[in-house]
């Protein structure tokens, strides 16, 4: 029974980490009606800006930094690259963001280094026994993941309240809507573009920072993080509380595949289960648990 | 030439004249139609007929349904209640593959061209339906495919001299200027051989001597192709013209059903749309 | 003043849908034909064929199958390694299992099996579009490399899915030199390219490009976006699975689940994205580019005078990919094919300059 405890938290901690890379892209697609598949990539280029940073700094400023340096970046990605493709094809657009994960893939291990990187900060190692009184050996749950959940919890709502309620917020949603109509009611595109990739950094960095907390900074953060894509199908492309619901939904449902099911297949369910999940839902119901209706007009 | 391309061979027992009479069986039938989208009600209670080789127009304000109306018709949105009689079939459910397999063509009030393919692709791709090679003869190409190919490309061209769009046969068709693309737009619903014509706002946006052009291409797919057509229009001045009987929607509701001169002294129909010289004072 | 149309009037309708219309062309394409059949063989280096041109051949061919679904059929796909494995494992099979199965038929089995497999992933689509097919596909993709390494059934019995082909002969030839190779890849390329070429041209190419430009004008019209889509997904894995066969046998001789992941999958997308969507010239420009790539970035600081590490290069490799998929998207979204048609157009006016 603890065991099954354990499991089921132990895959609602990983839904957390997945609900908030899945965050990023709801966010992007949102306002700018972009998927953005440099959003793992855009997390491995955060995660190595900051623990690098930490190596020579106490762990909030190399924080602060490495957020100046994603805006930075959400600067250029749309001086560069999303201005030139304004009302171009989802697909086109899609396309431009898998050559801005290479592009960051590559830059941030040239300029950062490709090893693996630990970030400290300065969390309890230690997991707390809980409910030994309740049930029989207790239930063992690490503090780093309880603090993890905590914060993004605490960041998603901080999103979800700024989008709801705030000027820039409406005019996220407006650009999402329709680029050309936005900037026809003189919503300044580029400010509002830059405003989101920013932000979306900012999710990245927390992400990673959380995530490389945990296992250490490496290449294959970018790969996790494709793991996204289901998360985000399932819980629907437009809603944050879809991303998040998503996400617990794909962790919970992973580990447990992979305890209870792996075993009898041979192991490595996780590399998949995601993706037939998402699947699944798709065929029922295309747009996602939360998300809206697609309709063609003829 | 003119065997290369004949009227589609009709089923039915009874002569195919053109001209409308009282015996021969409408080609299409209209009963009780009801459309709605949600709470709004896009079509109330709409019947009529039409008959075998007649240019029916479809007549109304902005929003009164006639598009929806031949979306019902050739399947596009399925109405809640109503009776489709195409060419004496009573057909329960109509969809877009079953209308065109059927004989029911159209074109559309935007354009619903395929913008990364030339003309001749286009009008090319309304034969589909007449094309029966598979997959492993078009690979091979020579022999039946070719064989097929060719002739098709005979008949597109017969269509493409009538239109008079020679000159922009290989252009990307999104390069042509609007009154180009509704000719190459016409051109692919010709191409399918359709018994049943459906044209949505053929002479939007076109000026004067365009709208002859058009009038003069609709008159004759009905001479030379031996189509029934129906159309949505809003210049009265084609519509008396072209048609021989005419329907007058307003918000949804059938409010005429008659021969154009009739139809322009109905006192509801000029109320509702066509306005008096009273009222511009 | 050499590349003119003057006097090359078409009278019959075939000659004016010939894939060469320009007589310019036929010569250029004879003259490339003649030397790919004749001259490389008798003069190219074993290093040519064997790291250059027997890779560009398969890549080619890969590039053509996902161009097919995805440049003609407007269907993305983000799972082509996985098609690509599902011909080579299943052509490994057919080998192994059945004694005496000539490889030419092995291979036209595995590219069907693959071409199954292909219409079953790509039942989705049917109600599905665009970034959600991208997930289907990319299922594909994940599931592939899993059962590939967790089924032993699959590999005859290999814990970790590593295989090796079997001998390779054609009519008792025996393909074991680089040449020999390169000209069973080269012929196979030939006659696959050809066979979509005319595909492309006929009525399947006009149902796949329909549905991918209005696909519900298409279902007025007749054509059903249903057969247009699973035709493409069929077609496109039927000349990948072969395209990874050959690339499991020819290329690779021994290979692991990991040969087709979606580094495969994305390079591909890369390919005909940079060479041009739709178009099978494009298939063939992206396919080089790719290949020549890396050759190129490696030369480089050596030609530069600037030491450089082989992570180094990698890490180059990756931006240079980046900057140029956004390139080619801004400037010329239709690839270097177009660019190749535009030089073509200026030549035919030259020397005048319009």
């Amino acid at each position: 029974m603890g065991f099954l405890i354990e499991t089921v938290i132990a895959g609602l901690m990983s839904g957390v980490l997945y609900a908030l890379i899945a965050l990023g892209f709801v966010l992007i697609f949102k306002a700018s009606g972009v998927f953005n598949f440099a959003q793992g990539a855009m997390v491995l280029f955060a995660a190595l800006a900051m623990a690098r940073l930490q190596e020579h700094m106490p762990w909030p400023l190399a924080f602060a930094l490495a957020f100046l340096i994603m805006v930075m970046l959400a600067w250029l990605i749309e001086r560069l690259v999303l201005r030139h493709l304004v009302n171009q094809h989802g697909v086109t657009l899609l396309m431009a963001t898998l050559g801005i994960a290479y592009f960051l893939e590559g830059l941030g291990q040239m300029v950062w280094g490709d090893d693996i990187y630990p970030i400290n900060l300065g969390l309890p190692k230690q997991p707390t026994l809980v409910l030994d009184k309740v049930i029989p050996g207790g239930v063992l749950i690490s503090n780093e993941d309880l603090i993890a959940a905590i914060s993004a919890a605490a960041l998603v709502a901080l999103l979800t309240l700024f989008f709801q309620k705030s000027g820039i917020g409406r005019a996220l949603r407006a650009v999402a809507d329709d680029h050309q109509a936005a900037q026809s009611i003189g919503i300044p595109l580029s400010r509002m573009w830059v405003i989101v990739w920013a932000i979306a950094g900012l999710v990245a960095l927390v992400t990673g920072m959380i995530w490389g907390s945990k296992l250490g900074v490496q290449f294959s953060l970018s790969l996790i993080a494709l793991k996204g894509l289901p998360v985000v199908i399932l819980g629907g492309l437009t809603s944050v509380p879809g991303a998040i619901v998503g996400g617990l939904i794909v962790g919970l449902g992973e580990k447990l595949a992979e305890v209870y099911l792996g075993p009898a297949l041979g192991g490595g369910i996780e590399s998949w289960f995601a993706y037939l999940l998402a699947l699944v839902v798709l065929l029922i119901r295309p747009q996602g648990l939360f998300g809206e209706r697609i309709i063609d007009r003829v | 030439m003119a065997a290369v391309l004949k009227p589609a061979p009709m089923p039915a027992p009874d002569a195919p004249t053109p001209a409308p009479a009282a015996e021969p069986a409408p080609l299409l039938q209209l009963q009780g139609i009801h459309l709605r989208f949600g709470g709004i009600k896009a079509l109330q209670d709409i019947g009529f007929d039409v008959r075998r080789g007649e240019v029916r127009a479809i007549i109304g304000p902005n929003g009164a349904g006639k598009s929806s109306l031949l979306n019902v018709i050739n399947g596009v949105y399925q109405p809640q209640q109503g009776q489709i009689i195409f060419d004496g079939q009573p057909l329960p459910q109509m969809r877009p593959g079953r209308a065109a397999r059927l004989g029911i063509a159209r074109t559309f009030q935007n354009l619903a061209l395929f913008s990364g393919m030339s003309v001749l692709d286009n009008i090319m791709a309304g034969r589909n339906l007449h094309m029966r090679r598979g997959l492993l003869a078009q690979m091979v190409r020579l022999g039946p495919a070719l064989h097929e190919e060719v002739a098709n490309r005979q008949v597109v061209e017969r269509i493409i001299d009538f239109l008079e769009i020679q000159a922009w046969r290989k252009v990307p068709v999104g390069r042509l200027p609007y009154g180009l693309q509704k000719r190459v737009d016409l051109g692919r619903a010709l191409a399918m051989q359709p018994k049943l014509l459906l044209l949505d706002e053929p002479m939007a946006g076109m000026n004067l001597e365009e709208k002859e052009d058009m009038s003069r291409f609709i008159l004759e797919s009905r001479e030379e192709f031996g189509a029934t057509i129906v159309l949505i229009e809003h210049d009265m001045g084609v519509v008396m013209d072209l048609s021989d009987r005419v329907v007058v929607l307003d918000y949804g509701k059938q409010i005429a059903d008659d021969t154009p001169d009739a139809v322009r002294n109905d006192p509801e129909v000029i109320r509702a749309y066509l306005g008096t010289a009273t009222q511009q004072e | 003043m050499f590349y003119r149309e003057n006097g090359q009037f078409k009278t019959s309708y075939v000659s004016d849908t010939q894939i060469f219309p320009i007589l310019q062309d036929r010569w250029f394409v004879a003259a490339l034909l003649a030397v790919a059949f004749v001259a490389i063989p008798l003069l190219g280096s074993d290093y040519l064929l064997r790291a250059l041109l027997i890779p560009f051949l398969i890549l080619s061919l890969a590039a053509l199958g996902l161009n097919v679904l995805v440049g003609y059929c407007g269907q993305i796909s983000l799972g082509t390694g996985a098609f690509m494995a599902v011909g080579a494992y299943a052509a490994f099979n057919l080998m192994v299992r059945i004694s005496g199965l000539p490889l030419l038929v092995a291979l036209v089995l595995a590219g069907l099996i693959a071409a199954v497999i292909g219409m079953v992933f790509g039942l989705p689509s049917l109600r599905i579009r665009g970034l959600y097919l991208a997930v289907a596909t990319l299922a594909a993709q994940f599931f592939a490399d899993w059962v590939f390494s967790h089924v032993p059934w699959l590999t005859n019995g290999s814990s970790s899915g590593s295989v090796t082909a079997p001998n390779l002969q054609v009519f008792g030839l025996a393909i074991d030199t680089p040449v020999r190779k390169y000209l069973f890849c080269l012929a196979i390329l030939c006659v696959l390219a050809l066979a979509v070429k005319n595909l492309v041209r006929g009525r399947k190419g006009r149902e796949w490009m329909a549905t991918r430009d209005m696909d519900v004008a298409a279902s007025v019209i007749g054509i059903s976006p249903v057969r247009a889509k699973l035709s493409a997904f069929a077609v496109s894995s039927f000349i990948t699975g072969i395209a990874g066969a050959l690339w499991a046998f020819v290329h690779l001789g021994s290979w692991e689940p990991a040969a087709f992941n979606i580094d495969v999958s994305l390079k591909l997308l890369f390919m005909i994205i940079i060479g041009g969507l739709g178009s099978v010239m494009g298939s063939f420009f992206g396919a080089a580019f790719i290949v020549l790539l890396p050759i190129f970035l490696n030369q480089l600081p050596g030609l530069l005078g600037i030491p450089a590490s082989t992570s180094l290069i990698s890490h180059l490799e990756f931006m240079t990919f980046g900057v140029l998929i956004v390139v080619f998207l801004i400037a010329e979204p239709h690839g270097l094919a177009a660019l190749w048609n535009t030089a073509k157009n200026k030549l035919r006016l030259w020397p005048f300059p319009h």
